[in-house]
């Protein structure tokens, strides 16, 4: 029993930096409707920035992250600007250039930190006790990041007037446009905030992972799984699937081994691509 | 198809000389290179299959992420069937083809349920199972480390002849003659029916169905067959190598495969042959003697960056743009509206 709520816990610190990484993978396809192969990269840069500033130059740890989410945004500016603009009538363009984009943001992390692990040593070694299971600080400083930004993420897409725009080319570019509404500005700033959760996503689970210049790999593989199985539209789906995925694959990791966790992972994806291949949120079909 | 007038003749003699002369080249061309470049150049003929059947698969218009995988699988099965069964290995080479053709077989049930960017995901993803099933299970596939000290090629002992396969030169003429016969297969079905049938799905699915075409199974019949090819380059990289591990068959190395055939271009048959040999000397050659080893994928997502915005037709399409521009450049009228979008 104890075993199973310790699991549980870990569960929920999984889902929420999975949570981030994919609604922001959604956030670019859904006003860009190009799929991003470099996300899991840019939660490889984002973790990168707090080896540097954190680790290695010795800064607060919540500036190292703040930085983690501006600089990472701001990469995923120049990915639209200098990628994703000129082929916004090609997707699978669009998909190709960003597996280029990857392969560059993979060797930069080699030759600027080399091969091996970086080691993050953790901000705080506080823990709390919730009913026997234990979380440590650093993973629940996790678990409320996530919930503050997918919150403020919620508000402004919902409540404020540049959301609104933004969900318009969402659902329909062209009448957006009509309206006034600038596409290469909604863009721009969908970019940002897609590239910036994966990029927070990185820094806040830095001192947890171990960050290598490779271990983008496992985390695309992840996001994948989640958006398809939340629909590849939808941003509440995102949610809901992240912590679907993270207790399977925390359960099964537990209970058996990663790589059957990984196994099921995958199958579930393919389970529901060949169901349900709007995903099991999704309504509408894009792509 | 074409008349046999003297035009027709004339054009299908110079067509055979310039195959001979490319013969000639390819046969002279190991005695030219050091030893480490021979094995360079044998991996780079066994590549030219694999992004060539790669291409048969892109003729429908789906892309898979599964390619290498499938490769693997004729990679796999030849080297347990040599090992374990005693197999002799020209024959386990084309039952490790049969076993990746089986093998696509199998997952163009699920896989043809999607297309576009799904059946992309759809093919990571099966692709990613198999490969993990290969790591998980250390009996027989040997786990994370793979298998090693694959049987190699049998060498011909006879009074007059003794070709030992170790020598890559020996090998290279191997792979090239498989290679060459599986690239005219290749050919010959593209130019068919069937050949033909493919670009109709590509390029017009529906109507193709409406006149009825069973494009679920032309589908199959393009993923089945590019399979069988892979599964022979695969066969053909582990009895070369020696051994086989599943980081070997990961999705990075799928990602070199889109790369040729991108920057090739796949509009016609050559194309993906002209990235991965452009690309291969690039590497190899350039990189090498510049040091620049581990800027190597920097190198290459930059050219995939830049080929997709600038040339997005690939290679094949820089000749007949260049001679274009050359013609606007010496200022002829006739040069005017020649160059291809």
């Amino acid at each position: 029993m104890d075993l199973l709520w310790q699991t549980a816990v870990n569960a929920t610190y999984a889902a929420s930096y999975m949570a981030l990484i994919a609604v922001g993978l959604v956030m670019i396809f859904g006003v860009m409707g190009v799929i991003n192969f470099a996300h899991g990269e840019l939660y490889m840069v984002g973790a990168y920035c707090v080896v540097f500033l954190y680790a290695q130059e010795t800064f607060p740890f919540l500036l190292a992250v703040a930085a983690g989410l501006v600089f990472v945004g701001f990469v995923g500016i120049v990915m639209e600007r200098t990628m994703f603009r000129p082929l916004r009538d090609n997707p699978l363009g669009g998909l190709i250039a960003s597996i280029g984009f990857l392969l560059i943001l993979q060797t930069l992390a080699v030759f600027g930190f080399g091969r091996r692990m970086g080691h993050v040593p953790p901000s705080t070694q506080g823990k709390i006790e919730i009913f026997g299971a234990i979380l440590t600080y650093q993973r629940l400083f996790v678990i409320v990041a996530a919930i503050l930004l997918l919150a403020a993420l919620w508000a402004f897409l919902k409540r404020s007037k540049f959301g609104r725009a933004l969900r318009a080319c969402a659902q329909d570019a062209e009448a957006a446009s009509l309206q006034g509404i600038s596409m290469n500005q909604t863009a721009r700033v969908a970019m940002f905030i897609g590239a910036g959760l994966a990029g927070v996503a990185g820094a806040l689970t830095a001192p947890l992972v171990s960050p290598t210049p490779y271990i983008g790999h496992s985390i695309i593989v992840t996001a994948f799984i989640i958006i398809i199985v939340g629909g590849v539209g939808s941003l509440e789906g995102a949610v809901i699937a992240a912590v679907l995925y993270a207790f399977v694959h925390t359960f099964v990791t537990t209970f058996f081994d990663g790589v059957i966790a990984n196994i099921v992972g995958l199958a579930l994806m393919l389970a529901v691509l060949i169901v349900r291949p709007t995903g099991l949120f999704g309504a509408r079909e894009r792509a | 198809m074409q008349a046999a007038g003297t035009g027709g003749l004339v054009r299908r003699t110079a067509w055979r000389l310039r195959l001979v002369f490319l013969f000639a080249m390819l046969a002279a061309l190991p005695y030219l290179l050091s030893y480490s470049q021979q094995e360079i150049a044998v991996l780079l003929v066994i590549n030219v299959l694999l992004v060539c059947s790669y291409r048969l698969l892109t003729l429908t218009g789906e892309w898979s992420l599964g390619h290498v995988v499938i490769m693997g699988v004729g990679a796999y099965a030849s080297a347990l069937l040599a090992k374990q069964f005693g197999v002799p290995v020209p024959l386990s080479m084309l039952l490790g083809g049969c076993m990746a053709a089986a093998t696509a077989a199998l997952l163009s049930f699920p896989l043809f349920r999607m297309k576009g960017f799904y059946f992309l995901i759809g093919s990571f993803a099966a692709g990613e199972i198999i490969r993990l099933i290969w790591k998980r299970f250390t009996d027989p596939f040997g786990g994370p480390k793979g298998l090693k000290r694959i049987d190699p090629f049998p060498d011909i002992e006879a009074s007059f002849l003794s070709v030992d396969f170790y020598e890559p030169v020996n090998y290279y003429f191997l792979a090239l003659a498989v290679v060459s016969v599986s690239l005219f297969v290749l050919y010959r079905i593209e130019r068919s029916r069937i050949g033909l049938t493919f670009h109709a799905i590509h390029w017009q699915d529906r109507l193709a169905e409406s006149v009825g075409v069973d494009t679920f199974r032309y589908r199959t019949l393009a993923f089945v067959i590019a399979s069988f090819f892979a599964g022979i380059a695969g066969g053909l990289y582990a009895h070369y190598v020696g051994a086989v591990n599943p980081t070997r068959f990961s999705v990075d190395q799928m990602v070199y495969v889109l790369v040729w055939a991108i920057v090739g271009g796949t509009a016609t048959f050559h194309g993906p042959i002209l990235g991965v040999v452009v690309l291969t000397v690039i590497n190899e050659i350039v990189l090498r003697a510049l040091g620049l080893d581990t800027a190597r994928p920097l190198i290459y997502g930059a050219i995939l960056i830049l080929s997709v915005l600038y040339l997005p037709n690939g290679l094949e399409s820089l000749g007949p743009r260049l001679q274009a521009r050359w013609r606007r450049w010496r200022g002829g009228p006739a040069a005017a509206g020649r160059e291809p979008a």
